[in-house]
């Protein structure tokens, strides 16, 4: 097989942990073909085989990570996988990427895919070293950090190129958000991932690889890779990437009024400058750190200084004076402006306490915003919790991160995301989400087609399927108007999803490389002459056949919504004061442009177009 | 003096292009395993470092071969292993000071880097610089106040524990 395939290795890794089994299979071609990998070829296998309608925590839940036909070559930025299983959190089919080493070195020990299946009966681990796949005892590492779990696993099996996706104590307890953790740093974030390998009883899966990557093409391969090297090189959006790292977005969403504060309640934060890119480089910043392949670095590699025993933690002792990694600009919002928190360092050691306990930073920091809210009208009170939640209190930021990866008092309610605690506590207009899942940092009153974007994103709220703000923040769309929004969105959905397929990161988009540059990469690593239209289409395809699994799974078009807040509360000031978001002006187009009927049903028409037909 | 590659860890963010492109050029795969240029993580200290052969004057291992199987690359002043002499003994990577000569999985064979007949895939690969190809005062201009440079880390270490 390797000798007519490249970038592929054209095998899948299938794990029951009920029984302690693995197999190999072969992926079928037409499935390469009309999926190319990682987040196409998950979404494919999850419909085929998974019956949407059980519960996420079940063990006929999958858990699925997937490489792309990239992953693990040279190409720019190919270190990515992506988990696809039901999301805790929303109900719906999930897809969570993530950089970092794990990824490739699964490529090098010789799978695209590997398919967890089952639960096991105690908590365990899965070693694959090579061809060696085994089911082990991980007693010794459950209820331990990731950080702990990695080095202590490489330290027993003697193995110091292991690498490891492991989860924190978060997943363990099934906060559902909680995220797979690899290098230590980087996370499958969103939608409580973690979660569900929490209840499979799967602390980790460690993975060594010693072979080879072949592709087809090499001649026609090392070309493209190296006029994608060259458009990247000297591109400011690289530059910018690797020298303020994503915080520096920060600036541009704040100048728009779309960097949500205090649980959407603003659009702009007073002490955004103590949380952007330029105050991370010039107070904590010790290095740029880059995932596989990476060549542009945007991973800030960060330490407390003098800072380091600030917001000590009770229940998570480590020593808070080495580097770490992060912020990132969706902790800095979540963790910081999204609580009223302009702590740079409270701010830092959430995002910490969230990669170590194993936990999304979106998810957790928007959940307490919205306790936080509901502190402060007295729905909350200090019977409740330990630390009054009031917004801008770095000690109720860092000690309820850390309450709740333990469920821990009030972080038991904290642990189900917004959603659940806002109906439980009856008011659920504090959910700022979408199918169940916390927006990240974009305010579509801010960023019109953000509304649209996160309306209709199949995993719930997401600002990687559709980043308006590419057009909005650029003059070449109007930020605060509907129009011309919907057939983009749906566009860019497709691309998003097609570029998700390849196994490269969604940024080398913002850094000088295009779907377009990228494609000669991917026919020359496969062998497989893929055109513009086919991956397109590959990306469409997928789109649809998620959207086909939420039907599935009893979604409908009324979780295509937002909350009430952005739908008819404005700004009081601020660059998109008096705005709201009216997405009933663009959810019909969008299914429109779609071939979607209006109540967000795939057309039979459209179902035929995109070979999809006998799968609903 | 012949050209050298001089390595500057501060400059590495730990991609492994460098890797990456190494293997290819011996093995026409893309396998971080067969690479002779490996960049060591120490995560918490937030240092990444490419290491490879320095290609000492007195070469170590040259002098440990019983079989003669390491030679001087008349272009490049590499020393390089002749893949038909080498007996896999690994006297050779027992002798190297460094760590920087390695074994094949599969032959036994030793490995290191010959700077690729004088035109290193590393340093052309590199993205951010740490390592080029050039002339150079010595052996290991990196190594300049490098004793220096692991004292201070240490009392910096100390200081954090």
């Amino acid at each position: 097989m390797r000798n007519v395939m490249g970038g592929w290795t054209g095998k899948l890794l299938r794990v029951d942990l009920t029984t302690g089994t693995s197999r190999v299979e072969s992926i079928p071609e037409s499935w390469l073909h009309e999926y190319l990998g990682g987040r196409g070829l998950g979404v494919r296998y999850l419909y085929e085989e998974m019956d949407p309608a059980v519960d996420a925590f079940s063990p006929d839940n999958e858990l699925i990570f997937a490489t792309g036909p990239l992953t693990g070559t040279p190409a720019p930025c190919g270190a990515r996988y992506m988990v696809v299983t039901k999301g805790p959190l929303t109900g719906a089919i999930t897809t969570s990427n993530s950089g970092g080493h794990w990824g490739p070195e699964l490529k090098f020990a010789g799978y695209d895919l590997v398919v967890v299946q089952g639960r096991a009966a105690s908590p365990s681990y899965l070693l694959i070293y090579d061809d060696r796949v085994e089911v082990r005892d991980a007693a010794a590492y459950w209820g331990r950090g990731v950080w702990d779990t990695e080095d202590g696993l490489r330290k027993e099996l003697g193995i110091p190129e292991l690498r490891v996706a492991a989860i924190g104590p978060a997943g363990e307890n099934r906060v559902r958000f909680a995220c797979i953790m690899n290098d230590k740093h980087r996370a499958a974030g969103r939608s409580g991932v973690g979660a569900v390998m929490g209840s499979k009883n799967l602390k980790a899966i460690a993975v060594r690889g010693t072979g080879g990557i072949d592709v087809a093409d090499p001649a026609a391969f090392m070309d493209s890779f190296w006029k994608l090297e060259h458009d990247m090189r000297d591109h400011p959006g690289r530059q910018s990437f690797g020298e303020f790292g994503t915080a520096a977005t920060i600036d541009m969403t704040q100048a728009f009024g779309g960097l949500p504060t205090r649980n959407f309640q603003e659009g702009q934060f007073e002490e955004y400058e103590n949380l952007n890119g330029v105050s991370v480089r010039e107070n904590r910043l010790v290095a740029n750190k880059a995932c596989f392949a990476c060549t542009i670095a945007c991973g800030r590699v960060t330490r407390l200084g003098e800072y380091a025993d600030k917001f000590l933690v009770n229940m998570h002792p480590r020593n808070w004076r080495h580097a770490y990694e992060g912020p990132e600009y969706e902790s800095a919002w979540a963790l910081g402006a999204d609580t009223g928190v302009g702590d740079l360092d409270a701010v830092l050691k959430a995002h910490w306490l969230c990669n170590d306990l194993g936990m999304d930073p979106i998810s957790m920091g928007a959940t307490l915003a919205a306790a936080m809210e509901l502190y402060e009208r007295g729905v909350v009170t200090d019977e409740h919790v330990e630390v009054p939640l009031r917004f801008g209190s770095p000690e109720a930021l860092v000690r309820m991160v850390e309450a709740t990866a333990y469920r821990e008092g009030f972080g038991e309610e904290l642990a189900e995301g917004s959603k659940r605690m806002g109906d439980k506590l009856k008011h659920p207009e504090v959910f700022m989400g979408s199918k169940g899942q916390e927006f990240p940092a974009y305010d579509p009153r801010g960023f019109q087609g953000m509304g649209v974007a996160y309306a209709t994103c199949n995993r719930g709220a997401c600002h990687l399927r559709a980043w308006t703000p590419a057009i909005e923040s650029t003059g070449e769309a109007d930020p605060h108007t509907p129009e011309g929004k919907s057939p983009w969105v749906a566009q860019q959905q497709n691309r998003t999803t097609a570029h998700d397929a390849t196994g490269l990161c969604l940024f080398v988009g913002g850094s000088g490389a295009t779907l377009e540059s990228i494609l000669p990469c991917i026919s020359a690593a496969t062998g497989y002459a893929l055109t513009m239209e086919q991956l397109l289409t590959i990306g469409e395809r997928t789109w649809n056949l998620e959207r086909l699994w939420n039907l599935k799974a009893g979604l409908t078009r009324k979780d295509d919504t937002l909350p009430k807040r952005l739908l008819t509360e404005a700004h009081k000031s601020g660059p998109s004061q008096g705005v709201t978001v009216d997405l009933d002006a663009m959810l019909p187009i969008y299914y429109r442009e779609r071939g979607w009927d209006q109540e967000g049903v795939p057309t039979r028409e459209k179902l035929a177009e995109l070979g999809l037909a006998s799968l609903y | 003096m012949s050209d050298m590659l001089k390595i500057v860890p501060e400059k590495c963010t730990g991609c492994m292009q460098c890797e990456l492109a190494c293997s290819w050029v011996q093995t026409g795969t893309f396998q971080p395993s067969r690479s002779v240029i490996r960049v060591n993580v120490f995560d918490e200290q937030a240092s990444y470092a490419p290491y490879t052969c320095l290609q000492c004057d007195e070469a170590w291992c040259m002098n440990a071969c019983p079989v003669n199987a390491i030679g001087i690359d008349a272009a490049t002043g590499a020393k390089v292993v002749v893949d038909a002499h080498c007996i896999g003994c690994h006297l050779c990577t027992i002798a190297c000071p460094f760590g920087t000569i390695f074994t094949l999985p599969q032959s036994g064979n030793a490995a290191k880097c010959n700077l690729c007949g004088g035109q290193p895939a590393c340093a052309a690969v590199c993205p951010t610089d740490a390592i080029e190809f050039g002339a150079g005062d010595s052996q290991a201009p990196w190594f300049d106040g490098w004793a220096e440079k692991v004292h201070n880390r240490y009392i910096e270490a100390a200081e954090q524990q």
